[in-house]
């Protein structure tokens, strides 16, 4: 029996051949869409870059030569250099790190969240249920960039800050999303059986129901992370993330403002990296819906 | 018509009277019902404001007297600022203010933070307007378009054209744009509104320069405000039209799957006939929504594209105020902002629900 056979049993034997057979059919059907696959390769070279940044910058993100300030691209500097001599191909590959930990940071705040929110008040309805999606609604009606302004504004600028106030103005989705998901199945015979052998509550939500919305979750943090990364970088854009040296994307791109005019690559390198990262994420999130949500997938 | 029955009974006229006072009721009922989500959608914001305002600073009154006030000081500011009363008084009196249209003074220009809002709201009105009637006039016709030929080529490139409109940074944009078309070409006027020199001479009457320089009949100004207007209008515009495509786009697609438009083309109706007028005409109701979102949107992005183009509009005064920790300024910005956000909205939903039958 071959690997791909084990992974394509009919009747698996075990849990974990179970999901492992599960993942090897979504990512199959995802091989199926160049886009998915580029958004894919994308996601995978943002990673590696992240991790490997020691080894693949030529240069420190934050050592000056102002010998060598606003050198246009060439073989030595790929992406020139900025207004203290600082390799900015470099600080590229290094501001990926940053990118990467706001991004899943965030989703690891807002995404168990919302989903907890979602849960209860699906599950348990009645005013719990109002009440929670009361709040949910007000911070859905509100718009999200200018809510964590607002934010980091009050809570001082700094990345945690500004992970925060993205986590704050992200979680309404999601809990929108799992009260959706939890009512079509709360009065489903499974749930019953559970209940009747005296499963408290909680046990329900957290074994029973939200392992069921992670699957819509999933496409929805995946089409929401280009939305994150816009506004983390809006936000070290105006100042308010990650400061100074920190080489973050839209902090670099505010840097070079001053220089637009002369010296384009100081600003528009840095950009180039927030589209093809925001971008992956768009094909990839794309692709994940068509495979995970087939009654989605043909609307779009 | 002459096919349902004729034979009402005696007492029709009366049943379809109530039937009558009974929609009216209804409608009374939901527009009741509208003012009270409003009300209180409202209200949460002014929750949210208050709350980032009053209860996340460790303390502030430090931000209105500094770390160097005597105690004596510090403590009439705090009983001045309402701040030795219970938190739900604190809200009750941040309430009654904000409602009479006391938003605070704005620490750095020293006017009424409702004074500065209403005289930097027109600049952001002007630019958002332009930007989603660009929005509209390229981003239908290019989702109609790519439905209409799904899978070709044009389609896939209005797709990616859909998906930048989600990845790139609309502050970027504006700068590779200034770049270019300013710096470069020299096509477009470059930040502000007008050229230094044209700056006061059209004596303000509805703040919107363009409608402004027309009543004062001077052309030049007009066309300098157009120069100056034309890029971060546009650049606002690639959002609202990369959204309003992609979703056309979806909303053509569900009803060329439907029947009738077989129907149609099985009896010869010419294609452009069944695109434009069989297929479009169902969904100009749910487009009213999207566009109605896409604008509220712009008011939103207009921050950035403010700060890039240095407008004097409401997102430039509100990042300004933020880099000097103006809380004022900023609490006052985020509640109109949010407050239009809101009520257009409310308003599109209600258009929808007025105009789609299915949704009454």
């Amino acid at each position: 029996m071959t690997a791909r056979d084990w992974l394509l049993d009919d009747s698996p034997s075990s849990r974990l051949q179970a999901s492992l057979g599960r993942f090897y059919r979504i990512a199959v059907a995802l091989m199926r869409n160049p886009l998915s696959v580029l958004g894919g390769i994308i996601i995978l070279v943002l990673i590696v870059t992240a991790i490997g940044a020691p080894w693949i910058a030529p240069y420190s993100a934050i050592g000056q030569d102002l010998a060598n300030r606003l050198m246009p691209p060439s073989a030595a500097h790929w992406m020139g250099t900025d207004e203290l001599g600082r390799d900015i191909f470099s600080r590229v590959v290094w501001g990926s790190q940053i990118t990467l930990t706001i991004v899943l940071l965030v989703a690891v705040i807002a995404a168990p969240l919302g989903l907890l929110i979602g849960a209860v008040s699906g599950y348990f309805g009645g005013w719990a249920d109002r009440v929670l999606m009361g709040i949910t609604d007000i911070f859905l009606s509100m718009p999200k960039l200018i809510l964590a302004l607002a934010f980091v504004a009050a809570l001082g600028p700094g990345i945690e800050n500004a992970i925060i106030a993205i986590a704050i103005t992200t979680w309404p989705a999601y809990a929108r999303i799992a009260r959706a998901e939890t009512l079509t199945f709360r009065s489903s015979e499974f749930i019953s059986a559970v209940q009747l052998q005296g499963a408290s509550p909680l046990r329900v939500i957290v074994r029973h129901i939200l392992p069921l919305c992670t699957s819509s979750m999933i496409i929805r943090v995946t089409l929401d992370m280009a939305g994150i990364i816009l506004t983390a970088a809006g936000l070290g854009f105006l100042g308010l993330g990650a400061q100074p040296p920190l080489p973050e994307w839209g902090a670099m791109i505010s840097r070079g403002r001053t220089f637009i005019l002369d010296q384009w690559w100081v600003a528009t390198m840095p950009g180039f990296a927030i589209i093809l990262v925001s971008l992956g994420f768009c094909f990839l999130g794309d692709g994940l819906r068509d495979v995970l949500d087939p009654k989605q997938a043909d609307k779009h | 018509m002459s096919f349902e029955p004729q034979t009402e009974p005696v007492g029709a006229a009366g049943a379809s009277a109530t039937l009558g006072r009974r929609r009216v009721l209804r409608g009374l009922g939901g527009i009741a019902g509208f003012i009270v989500t409003i009300a209180l959608t409202f209200l949460g914001l002014l929750a949210i404001t208050f709350f980032i305002g009053r209860v996340i600073p460790i303390d502030p009154v430090l931000s209105v007297v500094g770390d160097r006030a005597t105690a004596a000081v510090y403590e009439a500011a705090r009983v001045a600022m309402g701040l030795d009363q219970p938190l739900p008084v604190q809200f009750a009196n941040y309430v009654a203010d904000v409602l009479s249209g006391d938003l605070g003074r704005s620490v750095s220009t020293g006017r009424p933070v409702i004074q500065d809002l209403s005289r930097f709201f027109p600049a952001t009105l002007e630019m958002a307007t332009i930007g989603i009637l660009i929005g509209v006039a390229l981003g239908v016709p290019m989702g109609v378009t790519a439905a209409s030929r799904q899978g070709s080529w044009t389609d896939q490139v209005i797709r990616v054209v859909g998906l930048l409109g989600y990845s790139v940074p609309a502050f970027w944009l504006g700068l590779v744009g200034l770049a270019v078309f300013y710096a470069r070409l020299r096509w477009v006027g470059g930040p502000g509104r007008l050229d230094i020199f044209y700056d006061g001479l059209v004596p303000p009457v509805t703040g919107l320069i363009l409608v402004d320089s027309l009543i004062a009949g001077d052309i030049d100004i007009f066309w300098n405000a157009v120069t100056h207007l034309v890029l971060p209008a546009s650049v606002l515009g690639f959002f609202s039209l990369a959204y309003i495509a992609r979703m056309t786009r979806s909303f053509m697609l569900d009803q060329l799957s439907q029947e009738y438009v077989t129907t149609a083309r099985v009896k010869g109706v010419p294609e452009r006939l069944v695109i434009w007028r069989h297929a479009f005409n169902p969904i100009r109701v749910p487009l009213i929504t999207v566009i109605g979102l896409s604008y509220a949107g712009l008011l939103e992005g207009s921050v950035m594209i403010e700060t890039v183009f240095s407008w004097p509009g409401i997102g430039n005064y509100l990042t300004t105020a933020l880099l000097n920790a103006d809380m004022n300024a900023v609490l006052g910005a985020t509640l109109v902002i949010g407050a239009v956000f809101i009520f257009i909205n409310k308003i599109s939903d209600v258009l929808y629900r007025v105009l789609d039958p299915r949704a009454r």
